[in-house]
């Protein structure tokens, strides 16, 4: 296989966006166009979870190639839920390593808030299982406030543990001008004052407002392309290293350990495999904390703590920005948004910026190695990516 | 013999009792403070409210342009039976809401302007108003209506506010809603809420001025947004066209 690199990148501002899901999708390519100076792309995949249901739209790629006038150029929509984004870019990877296409656009779109919140959640609950989940009412929220309760329960993670990452993620957003999120919150305004439960109300018990993600619109783009022409651009070189996927059983209730993500234990462990690095060198992550519980469970099952520590580590502020593995320095999906299909693609988009030491005032200090997680389905569908900068 | 024709144009108020000001710790952790404002701090609100009329998002525009109105009118005395409250943190104006009382049990809600966005300013302002009716003005019902779907969503939806359609409210004379008294009960201590008194720092600071706020509600980059239907096509070509004169992307 051939070395794969990032050459360019663009995203959108997330939040709720007042043009159409295609130029939401095409926006990014053309930012990232412009950083790589790459004028045309052999191929374009876009990774897009709920065109056809809330915005009434299919065919997205079609769209966007033309909207973008790359044709001929190929395209191709990615739905793997909301793990789309990277689905997108492991399939970018595939066609630079295999010596098929030489430059791949790889961008991510959803236009959520075209629909309300309520509507929303439901759209994201049809990934559960119809019959033995979705048919009960089940949505994200739900599976997550069950998981969340277990967890506590076994490990001893607090709801002051689930606030300390809801704050920490919501207020590096305030340092990322692409960030849905831009509202300082604190534990006392969330957690400790006598207006917090009216602040801060339960969503699905344990878990509270400021615990979960909002509804975003948003893109973001990834470039990928071969090493000669990634030494063309002039621009620093990121190599996506590391590709690793992983399923578990569909149905959440059928897990034999629930409290275990074993698709992000094995995605991750493929991707670190691949990339020739273990977890104690990766010096910057992006999680998917669509809940606040998910980033301490995955900073344990990719290996980063161990099991059932996570917690402690955000105590010692091992995770903050300054920290020892600063996580979520975007402000995650908490803060950043989480518009489904591009969540993927904006985390590598946040992992190349910090490698090539662009990310300005949230830069953290001279990372070579990055990490991505991008949770499909509730721990169903897991694709996790590994990025290390070449010079 | 001469007619003083002020006189007839001005309405007489009724009497009602001053709201005592309260606060409240938000999400942020800031301490917000929300008070009645006296007639002559009218036009330091004004000033403030005046830049949202050119804010075209989420009905920013027709609010501010009718809350500018009542405030108007009430700084005029051509308003009968108004009251203004304006939430604060730190001094900076983060809210305004406003309505009048239509007779000794039934008042009627007008505004809730917010010029913060988010952390539920705009829902403790609206919640210390209708607290406003029911506990100080002693009402049965307040008629609420909504121009946003954002509004809709925190009034009608999370109050679970009762039709009542056969009433036009003043607002444009749509079709009201109503909180009423076990309505209103039901919202105290979850939806209603804040402390008493207001630790006197903290209410002199927000009496001393109202300062402007910080991070004021700003309109959509795309000026066509509010307008432009769904599935426009030709909104791309547009907003292409203004990335390439913005040097945004190459032509």
């Amino acid at each position: 296989m051939r070395d794969v690199y990032a050459v360019g990148i663009g995203i959108t501002s997330f939040g709720r966006l007042e043009y159409p899901l295609s130029e939401i999708a095409a926006y990014p390519v053309m930012m990232a166009l412009r950083d790589s100076g790459l004028r045309e792309v052999d191929q374009l995949y876009v990774a897009n979870m709920g065109s056809g249901r809330v915005n009434h739209q299919t065919g997205l790629a079609s769209a966007v190639v033309d909207t973008l006038s790359l044709t001929p150029a190929g395209a191709e929509v990615i739905e793997n839920g909301p793990a789309s984004g990277a689905s997108a870019l492991k399939q970018g990877f595939f066609a630079v390593a295999s010596g098929v296409h030489d430059v791949v656009a790889v961008t991510g779109a959803e236009r959520m808030r075209e629909v309300n919140n309520l509507e929303a959640t439901e759209f994201v609950a049809t990934l559960t299982h119809p019959i033995a989940e979705s048919i009960y009412g089940v949505t994200l929220p739900s599976l997550a406030g069950m998981f969340t309760r277990a967890y506590m329960e076994k490990y001893g993670v607090t709801s002051r543990h689930l606030a300390m990452v809801a704050v920490k993620n919501q207020n590096n957003a305030l340092l990322n001008e692409f960030a849905h999120l831009h509202q300082e919150i604190s534990i006392e305004g969330i957690l400790d004052s006598p207006e917090s439960m009216t602040n801060n109300p339960f969503v699905a018990d344990p878990l509270r407002f400021f615990d979960c993600c909002p509804v975003s619109d948003g893109g973001a783009c990834v470039i990928l392309a071969s090493r000669e022409v990634a030494e063309k651009t002039g621009r620093p070189l990121v190599r996506l290293a590391g590709v690793g996927q992983a399923t578990d059983t569909h149905c959440v209730h059928e897990r034999e350990e629930p409290t275990d993500l074993l698709a992000v234990r094995r995605a991750a462990k493929a991707a670190f495999q691949m990339a020739g690095v273990g977890p104690s060198d990766v010096d910057v992550a992006e999680l998917h904390d669509a809940f606040t519980i998910l980033e301490i469970v995955e900073s344990e099952e990719a290996g980063f703590f161990k099991k059932g520590e996570g917690h402690l580590a955000l105590e010692r502020g091992e995770t903050q920005r300054d920290g020892r593995l600063p996580i979520n320095v975007s402000g995650g999906l908490k803060g950043r948004g989480h518009p489904v299909g591009a969540t993927g693609i904006a985390q590598a988009h946040e992992i190349v910026l910090e490698l090539r030491g662009e990310a300005g005032e949230r830069q953290v200090e001279d990372p070579k190695v990055g990490f991505t997680c991008n949770f499909g389905g509730f721990g169903n569908n897991v694709v996790c990516l590994v990025f290390r900068r070449e010079n | 013999m001469p007619v003083d024709l002020e006189k007839i144009l001005r309405p007489v108020d009724r009497p009602m009792p001053p709201f005592p000001p309260k606060y409240m710790t938000i999400a942020s952790g800031e301490e917000m403070v929300i008070r009645q404002v006296d007639r002559d701090e009218i036009p330091d609100v004004l000033s403030h409210v005046a830049p949202l009329m050119a804010v075209e998002r989420d009905f920013y525009d027709v609010v501010a342009a009718r809350v500018y109105a009542e405030l108007l009118a009430y700084y005029r005395h051509r308003m009968q039976d108004e009251y203004v409250l304006v939430a604060q943190i730190d001094g900076e104006i983060c809210a305004v809401v406003n309505g009048r009382m239509v007779d000794e049990k039934t008042g009627m809600s007008l505004h809730t302007l917010s010029l913060r966005r988010g952390l539920r300013i705009g829902a403790h302002a609206f919640a210390a108003k209708m607290e406003y009716h029911m506990d100080i003005l002693g009402h049965d019902e307040v008629l609420v209506v909504a121009e946003s779907p954002i509004g809709f969503r925190r009034w009608m939806i999370e109050y679970k506010l009762e039709k009542r359609f056969d009433i036009p409210h003043e607002l444009g004379g749509v079709p009201s809603y109503a909180l009423t008294r076990p309505l209103f009960e039901r919202a105290r201590g979850t939806l209603v809420i804040g402390r008493r008194p207001v630790p006197e720092g903290l209410l002199a600071k927000a009496k001393e001025a109202i300062l402007p706020p910080s991070d004021p509600p700003t309109p959509p980059e795309d000026l066509m947004a509010a307008t432009r239907s769904k599935y426009d096509p030709t909104g791309t070509a547009l907003i292409l066209q203004r990335w390439v004169q913005e040097g945004k992307v190459r032509g």
